[in-house]
């Protein structure tokens, strides 16, 4: 191959990869260009790409009236549930793979659960919820994201537990640890990349979640996407108010994958080649 | 340190019985092989010392303690297993310092026994490196090395040199039996191969179906095997087994050919009662250099050369048989030579139990 055809492929490529970070970097554009945007500009028609001028007073205006607060609630209700899960599901995964808890069927019986259409549980929960007084708490969100999350967690680390050759393990307890210790000291390093990749997209999971928040709050831990919501009238939508809440809610989770790129790259590709 | 005392220990996996009733004693500062086929269970035994796999009957002893319902961390046992195991996130140093660590060592001792261990399976240069920048050679010792900084009172090798390829391998075997001699320690360790349990052990313990075939020193094992399975074991070639009927008056015996072998003064001259037997005789025990009152005629069927010493193939009836040979004096194919055979050293079984006849 001579360096023209080398060049040319490179140009190619990099054209291809403009193309394809244009393609899913738009919708962030043109939310973010929704926030700054007056109203006059979001109806034209044609469409004003670029707003005139870049002030913030919508994301101040959310502050103000408290919208703010949801992606706070989110936050909240997303990290915790997510730690909560990742350090339950992990111990779980380890001992489906190490000890053969429940046999071989459990571990697909857990992941099952992911399954169930959220909507057929939602109404069984809210009733189990009022019963005990935790519609509308950060609590009841916790738990029910976590109880969601869980299967998937479990799921998840079981596959990259047992990536790790047991020898390893079974090292590390002749050196002197106990299971405990092999678990953090040998067990955790080892399945890093995948334990933040875990937990990237089961923080996503509850940071997404519409329909349980929905049901499950009323006004002290109203989540982001259904405050946004609130801002869909029969009438008319405030759509600028929409546009900065939903950045508001996007940045988040742009900062998550951005600093995890790295963990989430190696833990899903983790186990495709055998090092 | 304790001895080792394995007592009557069986090991069953659902319906297979992979230990069967097996006692060994280990006296301290032994090198002690368990050789056997894949299978044998020599593996389950040695994991079953370390505490990884539970026993199903017996005792396991370190002296005057039993340690079957020890932890693993509290057997105070150092294992190097045939992966290596290294951690590749940690350097080489905290690698070799990992047992230490976890016994909560001060950093100062660990310090000293790493440089020691390093300086003595030299790897001192190595200690910032992570094992993914290391060869295979390099990782065994780095292996080793996390074995040894600790004052275990029984090491463990569970085939380590099985993934190294055979120049390395001949090397590390070499580097195993020096390291013994100089730490003294008790050495329990688990190979396939013959030639490194020959080389390597003071006491060699063969195994077949989770039962011992022979317990002795390699030359025990070699030149007095209790049975052909023990006798066909050890050895490169192993062993030729050929029937052979011993005549009336045990002075000579029929080779299947109809050759008849004179046992001239050799110790088996009418010490054998007449009969069938399987005659072991070792490829090293034929030659074609020193005169013998013992000979048998051979038409060399394939030569295969090794350098000073050539493998000559030939039959004598049904039986295939193999002779190492000096290279030059044995060239082409099809050629008819006198063998001398070192009668004394060779081996008489019955054909029936495969049981040698002494």
């Amino acid at each position: 191959m001579n360096k023209w055809d080398q060049g040319a492929r490179l140009w190619a490529r990099v054209f291809c990869a403009v193309l394809v970070a244009l393609f899913f970097a738009f919708p962030i554009y043109w939310l973010g260009a929704i926030s700054f945007k007056t109203a006059d500009e979001i109806f034209a028609y044609p469409p004003v790409w670029v707003p005139a001028s870049f002030d913030f007073q919508h994301y101040f205006s959310l502050f103000k009236d408290g919208a703010a607060w949801s992606v706070w609630n989110s936050l909240v209700t997303a990290s915790i549930s997510t730690l909560i899960a990742m350090f339950f599901g992990t111990i779980a995964a380890y001992s489906l793979v190490r000890y053969k808890t429940g046999g071989n069927h459990l571990a697909i019986w857990i992941i099952s659960q992911r399954m169930i259409p959220p909507i057929c549980v939602v109404f069984p929960v809210f009733l189990l919820f009022v019963a005990w007084d935790i519609v509308d708490t950060y609590y009841g969100l916790i738990i029910l994201y976590t109880a969601f999350n869980l299967p998937y967690v479990i799921w998840m680390m079981r596959g990259y537990i047992q990536e790790i050759p047991l020898e390893l393990e079974q090292s590390a307890l002749v050196d002197g640890l106990s299971r405990w210790a092999v678990l953090w000291k040998v067990v955790m390093p080892m399945v890093k990349a995948g334990l933040f990749a875990t937990a990237v997209f089961t923080f996503i999971f509850a940071w997404n979640d519409f329909l349980f928040a929905l049901i499950l709050s009323r006004s002290d831990v109203v989540t982001f996407p259904v405050k946004v919501t609130g801002y869909f009238g029969a009438q008319s939508s405030l759509w600028s108010k929409v546009g900065a809440l939903s950045m508001l809610g996007v940045l988040p989770m742009i900062f998550v994958v951005g600093t995890m790129q790295r963990f989430i790259v190696r833990g899903i590709s983790m186990g495709a080649v055998k090092g | 340190m304790p001895n080792l005392k394995i007592d009557r220990v069986n090991k069953f996996y659902g319906d297979v019985h992979a230990v069967k009733d097996l006692s060994i004693d280990v006296p301290a500062g032994e090198f002690v092989v368990l050789v056997g086929p894949s299978g044998c269970g020599k593996s389950t035994l040695l994991r079953a010392i370390a505490g990884l796999e539970d026993i199903s009957g017996g005792d396991i002893a370190l002296g005057e303690r039993s340690i079957v319902n020890l932890a693993p961390r509290d057997r105070n046992i150092a294992m190097v297993f045939q992966s290596y195991a290294l951690y590749p996130y940690l350097s080489v140093y905290e690698n070799i310092a990992f047992g230490l660590r976890a016994r909560k060592t001060p950093g100062s001792e660990i310090k000293k026994q790493v440089d020691w261990a390093s300086e003595l399976l030299d790897i001192g240069g190595y200690l910032d490196r992570f094992p993914r920048e290391l060869s295979g050679g390099q990782r065994q010792r780095v292996a080793i090395g996390r074995a040894i900084v600790r004052d275990a009172d029984l090491f463990l090798f569970d085939e380590p040199l099985s993934n190294l390829d055979a120049k390395l391998r001949d090397g590390m075997r070499e580097e195993i039996k020096l390291l013994h001699s100089k730490l003294g320690k008790t050495f329990v360790y688990v190979t396939h191969d013959q030639v490194e349990a020959m080389t390597l052990a003071d006491r060699i313990v063969l195994l077949r179906d989770g039962v011992i075939e022979q317990v002795g020193t390699p030359l025990d094992l070699f030149e007095r095997p209790n049975n052909t399975y023990v006798a066909s074991f050890l050895g490169s070639p192993s062993m030729n087994f050929i029937s052979v009927e011993v005549s009336g008056g045990g002075t000579s015996m029929t080779l299947p050919d109809g050759q008849t072998v004179a046992f001239g003064s050799s110790q088996f001259s009418g010490k054998l009662a007449a009969g069938n037997y399987l005659w072991g005789v070792r490829p090293e025990q034929l030659s074609n250099s020193a005169s013998s009152e013992s000979t048998l005629e051979a038409t060399i069927e394939v030569v295969q050369p090794t350098g000073a010493r050539s493998y000559a193939s030939f039959n004598i009836g049904d039986a295939h048989v193999v002779a190492e040979l000096d290279a030059h004096a044995v060239n082409t194919e099809g050629q008819k030579l006198t063998l001398s055979i070192s009668l004394d050293r060779t081996n008489f079984f019955d054909p029936v139990t495969q049981n040698v006849v002494r």
